[in-house]
């Protein structure tokens, strides 16, 4: 297979409800990603799109709704559906269509605009549970998170106020993402004071929901060393599905992230991810997420991402840096474009441009991961330079 | 960030613009009616739930209980061996104590939604509530026993189980 580099990348602002249309969205973000590494829309081979459940917009099908925007006609297409999983698995797709010496450049494309879904977007997962042994007990989306969360803090003796580090840390790190839509300075009391949506799940510990997009561009190392001097290589993909039957996993633990994770390690040549590994943009959608999935990337033993935390290592300036960017919990949570914001994240890390946000020692190399489906999949990309 | 971005796009929408009608949208609410099969395997299930009893099916190849009952199990990939009745009483596997409805709206009495080991089972959860116990009282390990709804009132539906009772 080819060496795959990206090249550009793009986002708009996340914001609760956006005057833009989705392909309004896509199109300013993907203008944006190929203005910034000087590409035109005829540079583009092919398009993959992300772009989680349609029910939020109601329009079925959407990606066909979003293909101009996404600067798709007249060029191969392809959707991929991976529920919150989207995002970083559209990162994947577009790794193999360029891998696989098909295409030289392709465009990958993610918009999520949840926002017109009323009275709440939460609404619109209803369609996704098992129609006739989960739905009808009135199942809300919450309760997922809630179940996994206590199982978690219940499995290794971790505490709510311990979790509540990972909101003050990310939404603190957002501060300096212009694109945040809850960035902020709260405290441990802040998030253990905020309303109990579905105990031990309280708001402060919630991503918000987002209109947004973000846009990665994608090239073959022959077509990436012309264009720029500053490739960042994909050195890694993973994905993997677990059973859908909740009941019949163990919530204290995302297995599937863990083989996602050794699928993209292995293509990386990565034996050991604690050390070999500089920054990582775990999806943090609730704030024990961060630690769960920390763990299901192996970055940890299971149950002691609370005390990396705790010591300090996944802040900013810490040994190992997760979140940087600010997370789902700081930048907000546009489903499929969260997965491509925190690769971009890393784009920018490793090619020294985040701003503000730069964490210090010139990081070589960075995990992104997302998580979705029926909250059993695992998407996981490792970039280095 | 990246040097060449100095602006980036979208126009946030607050509460104002839309109360005030400042924008202009769009509505559409669809009125949408399906009607699904149950199956085989779920077509048993319900059948033995109107009759106040919980069946799974079992792999005896990979040695575990099928549940939610189904034909066949999707490890080995081969059809379930038989159907066996299960326990009603069970062990709260997790719970959530839920202000939350599928809406996000908010609820003045909570729920306690919770997965539920069902016992005979070896282990396998099922989704469903507890209720008639303070929530704050409710923990990971307890007991509990299904309460059904009266004869008359089921229908052959998950929900023929009322909730779940500490024991």
């Amino acid at each position: 297979m080819r060496k795959v580099a990206v090249v550009g990348a793009g986002m708009t602002k996340f914001m609760r409800r956006a005057q833009e249309t989705g392909k309004e969205l896509a199109w300013e973000t993907a203008k944006l990603a190929l203005d910034s590494c000087e590409l035109t829309v005829k540079d583009v081979d092919c398009v993959v799109m992300g772009t989680a459940p349609d029910a939020f917009d109601m329009v079925h099908m959407k990606h066909e709704y979003l293909s101009d925007g996404a600067g798709a006609w007249r060029k191969p297409y392809v959707r991929g559906v991976l529920g919150g999983g989207t995002g970083v698995f559209t990162a994947c797709q577009a790794w193999y269509h360029v891998a696989s010496g098909m295409f030289d450049v392709c465009l990958a494309v993610t918009e999520e605009k949840m926002s017109s879904c009323l009275p709440h977007p939460q609404g619109a997962f209803v369609t996704c549970w098992d129609q006739f042994t989960e739905s009808p007990l009135g199942t809300s989306l919450l309760w997922f998170f809630a179940w996994e969360m206590n199982r978690y803090m219940t499995s290794h003796g971790i505490t709510e106020r311990e979790i509540a580090l990972v909101s003050v840390k990310n939404k603190k790190n957002a501060l300096h993402h212009p694109c945040a839509q809850l960035p902020g300075e709260i405290t441990v009391d802040d998030v253990m004071k905020s309303e109990i949506m579905a105990w031990p799940v309280k708001r402060l510990d919630v991503s918000p929901t987002s209109d947004g997009a973000a846009v990665l561009v994608f090239a073959s190392e022959e077509v990436a060393k012309r264009i720029t001097d500053r490739p960042v290589w994909v050195q890694g993909v993973g994905w993997c599905l677990d059973t859908m039957y909740i009941g019949q996993r163990d919530l204290y633990y995302p297995k599937y992230v863990e083989y996602a994770a050794r699928m993209a390690y292995d293509m990386a040549g990565i034996k050991d991810p604690r050390r070999e590994i500089d920054i990582a943009e775990p999806y943090d959608p609730f704030s024990y997420k961060e630690l769960h999935h920390g763990e299901g990337l192996l970055l940890c033993d299971k149950g002691e991402a609370v005390r990396l935390l705790v010591d300090g290592e996944t802040q900013k300036t810490g040994r190992q840096p997760w979140c940087p960017s600010g997370g789902a919990l700081g930048v907000g949570n546009a489903i499929a474009a969260t997965g491509v914001m925190k690769v971009a994240e890393l784009f920018w890390q490793l090619r020294g441009e985040a701003g503000e946000r730069q964490v210090p020692g010139r990081p070589r190399r960075g995990v992104a991961q997302a998580w979705g489906d029926e909250m059993q999949v695992g998407t996981v990309v490792v970039l280095g330079v | 960030m990246s040097e060449k971005i100095k602006s980036w796009p979208g126009t946030p929408l607050g509460e104002k613009e839309i109360k005030e009608k400042r924008i202009l949208v769009t509505e559409w609410q669809p009125n949408l009616k399906y009607a699904w099969d149950t199956g085989a395997g779920y077509g048993r299930d319900f059948a033995e739930l109107k009759k106040g009893k919980i069946v799974g099916t079992k792999c005896n190849k990979c040695r575990r209980t099928l549940l939610p009952a189904r034909l066949f199990c999707e490890w080995c990939f081969r059809t379930a061996d038989e159907w066996v009745y299960l326990k009603d009483t069970g062990t709260v596997n997790t719970f959530s104590v839920a202000y939350t409805g599928t809406a996000a709206e908010r609820l003045k009495v909570p729920r306690i939604p919770a997965l539920i080991e069902i016992d005979g089972s070896g282990g396998v959860a099922i989704m469903h509530l507890i209720s008639d116990v303070d929530p704050w009282k409710v923990k990971i390990g307890m007991k509990v026993k299904a309460v059904w709804k009266p004869k008359q009132k089921r229908e052959g539906a998950i929900t023929d189980i009322d909730y779940w009772k500490p024991i």
